[in-house]
C-alpha cells in the first residue's frame, strides 16, 4: 500500500505491506534507527516513539495505521542542540551500552508532559493531581522502559534534572 | 505474520459490514491483536481499522457517562469526571499495562483482550481456545495465573483486564452495533461467556458486531476501591484484583457491587456476595463469610492454589478500607 507518514516534520511517501510495523518501517524503510527494537513485544520500550505528542510502543503499531499523525523519533528531539533530556542523559550518565537509552528519553519526554498536566498514576496518593516527581512515581511512571544494565539511577537522575529546566 | 488486507473503515456501518466477511477482525489500538498476529495465534485474513469512527469522544448522559470504543485508557484514566465520580476506573486503569500502553489501548479493546494463558501463546502445546477440540495445556501444566472460578474441564484460562474488574463492579453496559445497523446493549453482567465445552467464544459477539460505546451509569457508591495483587510493583497482570463500590447509610451498607480479576474467565461479580453484604453491619465475620460464599465451588490446580488464602486476606482487607 502506498502510505504517507509525517516523521519529524517531514512526509515521507513509502510502498509498505500492511503487515509493517512503525517501528520496522523507521527502521528498515527510513533509516532511522535510533528506535531500537529490543523485545517486539510491548515490554521493553526501546521501540517507544511520539505519535501527536503521545508515547507508543512502535513495535505494536502497523505503520498503515498512522497516516497524518505527527511521528516523532529521538532523531525529532534535537532542533541543532540536545533536548533537556538528552543533555542530562550525558551529564548524569543515563546508560553502559544504549541501547534502551532513545527509548527511555522519548518515553520520559512525554511522561514529564503527562506530569505537567496533572495525570495521575497507580502509585499516586490522591487522584486529583498535581503529582511530586517521587521516586516511587517515576520508577511507576518509567514502568514500560526496562535497561539490561540497570543504570537506573543516572537515568532516574537524568530525568529529574530535565524536569527541573522544564519547571 | 500471516499476510492480511488492510481496509480503514470511513464509518461504523461500513465497519461492521466489512467486520463480518470471514477471517475479518476489527483493530483500534493493536497492542494484544498484533502481538497475537505476530505469534499467529490469530490470523485474521482482513483487519478492519475502526480508529477513525469518531468513537473516542466521552460523553454526559442522564447523570452518566458514555464512552467511545476508542477512547484511549490512558485519556479515560485522566479524564476529571472519572476521576471525581468513578475513581474505581481510573485506579483500575493506572494498574493495568505500561504508560506506552495506555496511551494506545483503547476502552472497546480492553474488553475483548485475550487471555495470557502461555499455552494459548504457544502454538507447538494444544489450545481449546486457540484449536477447539485440541485439548487444554494448562490443566497439569505451570497454572500460577490461571482461574479457579467459572472454570470448565475444556479451559481454565483467565479474563486479564483490571478495567473490566471496575467496570462490573459499576454496573457498565457495553454498546454494540451489528451489520444490520440494529444498536444493543449488553450489561457487563451478560457480555461475556464461560468456556463451557466452547471456550473460543468469549462474548455475545456475533461476527461484525462493533463495540461502539460503553455506558457508566451514575455511581451507586461513593465508596470506592480497587486493589491489586500482582508479582512485581508495576507493569504486571493481576495475581489477583479486587474493585469495591460501596454506599453506607447509618452504619450499614447499603450498596455493594465487589468485582473480582485473576480468578475467572471473565470479570467476575457473585450476587451473593453482594446481597451478603448489603443491608448488613460491616464486621469482621462478615468479610470472612463473603469470602467463603466466594469461593465455594472455587478449583485449584497447583500453581494456583495461592489464590485461595490470597483472596482469603485481600477480600476483606479492601471491605475493611470501603466501609471504614
Amino acid at each position: 500500500m502506498q502510505i504517507t507518514l509525517t516523521i519529524n516534520g517531514a512526509d515521507h511517501t513509502l510502498d509498505l505491506d500492511p503487515r509493517v510495523t512503525l517501528l520496522d518501517a523507521l527502521r528498515d524503510h527510513l533509516g532511522l534507527t535510533g528506535s531500537r527494537k529490543g523485545c517486539d513485544q510491548g515490554q521493553c520500550g526501546a521501540c517507544t516513539v511520539l505519535v501527536n505528542g503521545r508515547r507508543i510502543n512502535s513495535c505494536l503499531s502497523l505503520a498503515v495505521m498512522h497516516e497524518g499523525d505527527a511521528i516523532t523519533t529521538v532523531e525529532g528531539l534535537s532542533d541543532g542542540a540536545l533536548s533537556p533530556l538528552q543533555q542530562a542523559f550525558i551529564e548524569h550518565d543515563g546508560f553502559q551500552c544504549g541501547y534502551c537509552t532513545p527509548g527511555q528519553i522519548c518515553s520520559a519526554t512525554a511522561m514529564l508532559d503527562e506530569l505537567a498536566a496533572g495525570w495521575p498514576s497507580h502509585v499516586s496518593p490522591s487522584l486529583d493531581g498535581p503529582c511530586e516527581l517521587t521516586e516511587a512515581e517515576l520508577a511507576e511512571r518509567m514502568s514500560g522502559n526496562l535497561c539490561r544494565c540497570s543504570c537506573y539511577p543516572g537515568i532516574n537522575a537524568a530525568i529529574r534534572d530535565a524536569k527541573g529546566h522544564q519547571a | 505474520m500471516k499476510p492480511f488486507d488492510y481496509l480503514r473503515a470511513e464509518n461504523t456501518a461500513a465497519a461492521c459490514h466489512a467486520g463480518a466477511g470471514r477471517g475479518a477482525a476489527f483493530i483500534a489500538g493493536g497492542t494484544n491483536l498484533l502481538d497475537l498476529m505476530k505469534l499467529e495465534v490469530m490470523a485474521p485474513g482482513k483487519l478492519v481499522d475502526v480508529t477513525r469512527l469518531g468513537l473516542d469522544r466521552i460523553e454526559e448522559e442522564a447523570g452518566g457517562l458514555r464512552i467511545g470504543a476508542t477512547v484511549p485508557n490512558s485519556d479515560l484514566a485522566a479524564d476529571t469526571r472519572i476521576r471525581r465520580d468513578w475513581p474505581v476506573l481510573s485506579r483500575a486503569l493506572l494498574a493495568g499495562a505500561s504508560g506506552q500502553l495506555r496511551n494506545k489501548a483503547t476502552t472497546g479493546g480492553n474488553l475483548l483482550q485475550r487471555t495470557r494463558c502461555p499455552y494459548f501463546y504457544d502454538t507447538d502445546t494444544p489450545c481449546n481456545k486457540r484449536t477447539p477440540g485440541e485439548g487444554c495445556a494448562a490443566l497439569g501444566g505451570e497454572t500460577r495465573n490461571h482461574a479457579i472460578l467459572g472454570t470448565s474441564e475444556h479451559c481454565i484460562a483467565l479474563h486479564p483486564s483490571d478495567m473490566a474488574v471496575a467496570l462490573r463492579a459499576l454496573d457498565a453496559q457495553v454498546e454494540v452495533q451489528s451489520p444490520e445497523g440494529n444498536r444493543r446493549a449488553y450489561d457487563m453482567d451478560n457480555f461475556y461467556c464461560l468456556p463451557g465445552d466452547t471456550p473460543h467464544i468469549e462474548t455475545m459477539l456475533e461476527p461484525g458486531d462493533l463495540v461502539t460505546s460503553v455506558f457508566l451509569p451514575a455511581p451507586k457508591g461513593d465508596r470506592q476501591v480497587y486493589r491489586k495483587v500482582r508479582d512485581r510493583a508495576s507493569y504486571a497482570f493481576a495475581l489477583v484484583s479486587i474493585a469495591a463500590v460501596i454506599r453506607m447509610e447509618g452504619g450499614r451498607i447499603a450498596h455493594a457491587a465487589i468485582g473480582f480479576g485473576g480468578l475467572a474467565p471473565q470479570p467476575w461479580r457473585d450476587i451473593e456476595v453482594d446481597a451478603t453484604l448489603t443491608g448488613t453491619t460491616p464486621s469482621a465475620a462478615l468479610f470472612d463469610k463473603v469470602a467463603d460464599i466466594l469461593l465455594q465451588g472455587a478449583e485449584t490446580h497447583g500453581g494456583d492454589d495461592f489464590k485461595i488464602p490470597l483472596v482469603r486476606r485481600l477480600l476483606p482487607a479492601v471491605l475493611e478500607e470501603a466501609t471504614a
